[in-house]
């Protein structure tokens, strides 16, 4: 390819981003008869891909720093699920740094997250069978993305694949180890049914009503404006 | 009272004999000695707690052992150069009469109008716009009339600006002084060599003072505003670019912002209100590819991250009060002030909303001024307008909005809202959504559910 073809496509890259929507948070078990002082609750934090698909195609390795009065407070996980489970009894936060394979992007990405043990809710009853869970919905975007970057993703489930400029073809993916990423997806994972849902819908119909709302509001005020501004005018002329 | 005082009537009705004993008891009690009646009364009437003059000592006569005349007598001044012989009236003791300077010749000043020879003229005084004549002429002047220019650029023969004629005087002067001076470190402290007479920072200075002066209130208010929104721009520029990367594209948009320094009245002055909203939509598109450009440089970040950047860089030009004000109107409309759920769509309408909401809030601010203004203009008094709009009661500034407005959030209560004007901390009666239509940032109680 030509040198001017090149900049060509890398200036029409420019505005292409891939983003990967995540779910990152805590599910936490109380131990209840087997509860100590120091080992109150059981508790599990993980970034999951947002549909509960494997992130291992772009997340190389998750590292957990922990409280320090934790052993070895940090905890570097290198395989989907990305996840960590302890024993305590105090809430924290955690920060989660994600770094991703090389043709993805060199530079990680940090996530912080409280751990949440105890109920929002005090005076009800603490049940062993039913975790206190809080996820946070965020979405890692890549800007520039690499040709291999994109190779890789296209067809991904758990990546939001970006509409590619005209003209633009991608080399043909690279055949996917299926039962590997089977073995990372989260969608048998045993905390699954506590997995929370995160709808877009419905904060759009939100958003959609308020800008509504809004809008009728700033169409009559400045109606209002230009009537006041009529008013006005005899005494300005003055 | 005093009426019947003066006339000497019974305040209450009693027989005269003994009336005539009281009230001359009372005359002289409040008649005071050494001054009449009358005058007394001019202090009102009522002896002073501590008696500034001594009332005893009014009409005491002067010792009398000197023999006092006053004779008119001619008397000569030092101040008066010709031969004009004057009288006046002269307090003469035993017959002598006082001696000395008559007293007013002291404050006979003048100024030291440094005059120069021919020799100096030809030396160090020569100058392409002056002829030596017109200068001896502005010297002679000046010394005429003790440095007023005005009066000089009157009499002048041909026509000088005042800047001119003071340039040259000063120019003269300062040249011949450093000429004279033995040697230059003797003369710089002087005045006139320390700091020169400088012509077109005079000028300029006038003609900004005569702007100044000759603006109207209303103009001069909204100078201001332009300006305190500049100064806005401009910092909250400082402090994203402090943050920023050193790399990052720079946008040129401050151009237009800076331009409006304090000497530049005209323009702002002109350009009516829609500049003011203006100038903060163009920061903001400026911010907000500022923005762009330094989250494209991360490579990698969260949506969210990036959403929390692109609403500070809408509300870069919004106070305080501002930004709490549309997070109380995001709350009152049922909004997340942050999206649970932030994929690039949801973020996209959330940041449009946001700004949608600054605009509502400006306009609502420009229709009070608006009828603040009219208002005072029907009152025929200039009232301070925004500093009155904001120094009424919060709650009043909120029912004007919404006496004004019949379609408050959360459903058409109009009617009904615009019957009552609700004091302070009411809430409202009528069961209303989550949406609310309360913009005070308080909590909502639990009749407003």
């Amino acid at each position: 390819m030509g040198k001017s073809e090149d900049s060509e496509k890398k200036k029409k890259m420019k505005d292409v981003e891939i983003s990967v929507p995540i779910v990152y948070g805590n599910a936490a078990f109380w131990l209840g008869k087997k509860a100590s002082e120091y080992q109150s609750h059981k508790w599990t934090v993980y970034v999951r891909g947002a549909t509960n698909e494997d992130l291992s195609v772009v997340v190389k390795r998750a590292v957990f720093q922990l409280h320090s009065s934790f052993n070895n407070p940090t905890r570097i996980v290198e395989s989907a699920p990305f996840e960590l489970t302890e024993s305590g009894w105090g809430e924290f936060e955690i920060a989660i740094t994600l770094f991703f394979h090389n043709y993805v992007c060199e530079k990680p990405l940090n996530l912080y997250h409280h751990l949440k043990l105890y109920p929002e809710d005090e005076s009800g009853p603490m049940s062993t069978k039913k975790p206190v869970v809080v996820e946070s919905y965020d979405e890692v975007v890549f800007t520039e993305p690499s040709e291999s970057f994109l190779a890789r993703v296209q067809n991904h489930p758990a990546v939001t694949f970006p509409r590619l400029p005209a003209g633009f073809t991608l080399p043909p993916p690279v055949p996917q180890d299926e039962s590997k990423r089977k073995r990372g997806d989260t969608k048998d994972h045993p905390l699954s049914q506590w997995f929370l849902n995160f709808s877009e819908a419905d904060e759009l119909l939100q958003l959609a009503a308020a800008r509504q709302q809004v809008q009728t509001h700033i169409a009559k005020l400045r109606r209002q404006i230009s009537l006041t501004d009529g008013q006005n005018q005899p005494f300005k002329s003055l | 009272m005093d009426a019947k005082d003066i006339l000497g009537l019974p305040k209450i009705p009693l027989s005269i004999t003994p009336e005539k004993k009281s009230r001359s008891q009372k005359d002289s009690q409040r008649k005071p000695n050494g001054i009449s009646r009358e005058v007394y009364a001019l202090t009102g009437g009522v002896a002073p707690l501590m008696p500034s003059i001594d009332v005893s000592q009014l009409k005491r006569r002067p010792p009398s052992d000197d023999k006092i005349t006053w004779q008119w007598l001619p008397f000569t001044s030092s101040a008066r150069k010709d031969n004009l012989q004057l009288y006046h009236w002269v307090r003469v003791v035993n017959c002598v009469p006082p001696t000395g300077d008559y007293s007013f010749a002291k404050y006979n000043k003048s100024v030291d109008v440094i005059r120069y020879t021919d020799e100096e003229y030809e030396k160090h005084l020569t100058d392409p716009k002056w002829t030596k004549e017109e200068t001896d002429q502005l010297f002679d002047l000046c010394e005429q009339f003790d440095l007023l220019f005005i009066i000089i650029a009157d009499r002048f023969p041909t026509t000088r600006t005042v800047e001119e004629l003071k340039d040259r005087y000063y120019s003269v002067s300062r040249a011949i002084l450093v000429a004279r001076a033995p040697s230059p470190g003797e003369v710089t402290g002087h005045p006139l060599v320390k700091e020169p007479y400088k012509v077109t920072q005079e000028i300029e200075r006038k003609r900004a003072l005569s702007m100044v002066l000759s603006q109207t209130k209303h103009q001069g208010r909204k100078d201001a505003e332009v300006l305190a929104e500049a100064k806005r721009i401009a910092e909250s520029r400082m402090a994203a670019w402090a943050a920023e990367e050193p790399d990052m594209p720079a946008t040129s948009d401050i151009g237009p912002e800076s331009a409006v320094g304090p000497g530049e009245t005209i323009s702002p002055s002109n350009v009516q209100v829609p500049a003011a909203a203006a100038a903060p939509s163009t920061s903001v598109i400026a911010d907000n590819s500022c923005t762009l450009a330094s989250l494209h440089l991360l490579r990698v970040y969260l949506r969210t991250y990036a959403l929390e950047q692109m609403v500070q860089a809408a509300s870069s030009s919004a106070g305080l009060r501002t930004i709490k004000r549309v997070e109380q109107t995001l709350q009152d409309l049922g909004v997340n002030l942050k999206p649970k759920v932030p994929t690039k769509a949801v973020c996209a309408e959330h940041l449009e909303l946001r700004k949608e909401i600054l605009t509502l809030l400006n306009l609502q601010k420009q229709l009070q001024y608006k009828e603040a203004e009219g208002s005072s203009f029907r009152d025929g008094s200039y009232v301070d307008m925004p500093g009155s709009a904001k120094r009424s009661q919060h709650a009043a500034d909120q029912d004007r909005t919404f006496v004004s407005d019949t379609i408050s959030f959360g459903g058409d209560r109009g009617v009904k809202r615009e019957q009552k004007r609700k004091g302070p901390g009411r809430a409202s009666e009528t069961p209303s959504s989550p949406a609310g239509a309360h913009k005070r940032p308080r909590k909502m109680k639990d009749s407003d559910l």
